[in-house]
């Protein structure tokens, strides 16, 4: 019989305060922006200072909600370590780059370097923690984090690891912002996050942020949910969606009334939301609904803070109200189903279930 | 001698990110490496690349850096000397 997989702790540091699992979503930053940066925590509480000098953001942030997680799954090792990310180190990649440039290719110096490859976060955090295991990076944009999922998903399955930490993580830096804006992906006016549906304008609030989960083969008092399944499709036209769901749901001999919640990637892009309408206003038009995104932000790895939702969900019964889209609400939501793509590609569909 | 010691703190400070250390902190005379601010062999690295572009001094001898990255005294020493030659 295949091995379950579940979800056995979390972690996260968002642009909302999310870096204390005690807490879920309890206060709402509400932002006004077309950018958003994480609400940190005091790193130092998390990293000594002399190591903390030399990490970018993205790994503070991750070695942070990393920490979180393999605390609250009472590990101090795991057997792989799996990142997703859309563009690593970006910062220090930039820097290092322009280094050469304004140097005209003389004096380079390390620091920049090391840390400027998109496998910088999964090694910062096996070389804090002594892991000698499975280390692996997923560079696939907005499917980054979902393809970790599934390696570590197939991992336990096929008895290769027993434990993995499985993470998606992204910063928030000028330059890329700078080109973003410069080809209409990120809004070109403010809007309050509250009001992120209706703003019905092009291009996204970019956003970062680092969220972390133990996956593991036995369940223990800390299990928020089983993972049921994960699928990837990097092309999906509107026409295919609804068939495509439904063929996801049958090979877990599921239907569309079977999902208890359905938890969207609606990022307020005027030219893609019409995706999520597609489910919301048919398939799942009686289903409790749920959104994310005016809460985090965009980022490639965004999706990692609605896993982090519906893993909160799963364990606690309980779906804020900040995350509500529709007035349909579900006492135990049981079976749990998060669709996501980035400006009509890279979708992916996340299957939970309580346990 | 010490506006150039001043300098050299403010760039160590600065290029080696320590953020939660002040120039007062830095004598002239403590130890930059091991007891004293505890930099390793990378921030080395960045202070050799330092000189070389800051200061237009190429350490011939790697070996050398040992004695003259001792403490911000000693690199000093060294720049002074290098530029009077």
């Amino acid at each position: 019989m295949t091995k379950r997989v579940y979800i056995n702790s979390v972690g996260s540091v968002s642009a909302q305060k999310t870096f204390e699992n005690d807490s879920f979503l309890d206060e709402i930053t509400v932002h006004y922006d077309t950018t958003i940066s994480v609400i940190s925590p005091n790193y130092k509480d998390y990293i000594p200072p002399a190591a903390a000098r030399r990490m970018a953001k993205g790994i503070k942030m991750s070695t942070v909600s990393s920490k979180t997680a393999l605390d609250e799954a009472g590990l101090e090792n795991v057997d792989a370590i799996i990142v997703g990310t859309g563009l690593g180190c970006i910062d220090d990649s930039e820097k290092f780059i322009s280094a050469i440039i304004d140097n005209k290719e003389q004096f380079l110096t390390p620091t920049r370097f090391i840390q400027s490859s998109h496998n910088s976060v999964s090694g910062q955090i096996a070389l804090g923690i002594g892991c000698k295991g499975y280390n692996y990076s997923y560079v696939h944009s907005a499917a980054s984090f979902e393809s970790c999922l599934i390696d570590a998903m197939m991992q336990i399955q096929l008895e290769e690891a027993k434990n993995i930490l499985v993470g998606g993580v992204d910063e928030l830096v000028a330059h890329h912002v700078d080109t973003h804006r410069l080809i209409d992906h990120i809004k070109k006016t403010p809007v309050e996050s509250s009001k992120l549906l209706t703003s019905k304008t092009a291009g996204c609030v970019m956003a970062e942020g680092a969220h972390f989960f133990v996956l593991s083969e036995k369940k223990q008092a800390s299990t928020y949910a089983e993972l049921i399944g994960v699928r990837t499709y990097n092309t999906l036209s509107k026409e295919q969606l609804a068939q495509t769901v439904t063929e996801f749901l049958r090979e877990h001999e599921l239907n569309s009334d079977a999902i208890d919640l359905v938890v969207l990637g609606y990022n307020g892009d005027v030219n893609f939301d019409a995706y999520y309408d597609l489910l919301t206003q048919d398939m799942f038009l009686n289903t409790a609904q749920a959104y994310y995104k005016h809460l985090s932000g965009e980022y490639d790895t965004a999706s990692g803070f609605g896993f982090w939702l519906a893993s909160k969900v799963a364990r606690t019964n309980t779906l804020p109200a900040a995350a509500r889209l529709n007035q349909i609400t579900t006492a135990t939501p049981r079976t749990i189903l998060l669709y996501n793509q980035y400006r009509g590609e890279y979708h992916s569909l996340v299957l939970l279930r309580q346990c | 001698m010490t506006d150039l010691k001043l300098e050299l703190k403010e760039k160590i400070i600065e290029q080696l990110n320590l953020e939660d250390v002040s120039i007062t902190e830095i004598g002239d005379n403590d130890p930059l490496f091991g007891e004293g601010l505890g930099l390793d062999s990378i921030d080395a690295l960045e202070l050799i690349v330092m000189l070389d572009k800051d200061y237009g001094i190429k350490l011939a001898d790697p070996k050398e850096g040992k004695k003259i990255f001792e403490s911000v005294e000693t690199m000093a020493t060294y720049i002074t000397s290098k530029k009077a030659n």
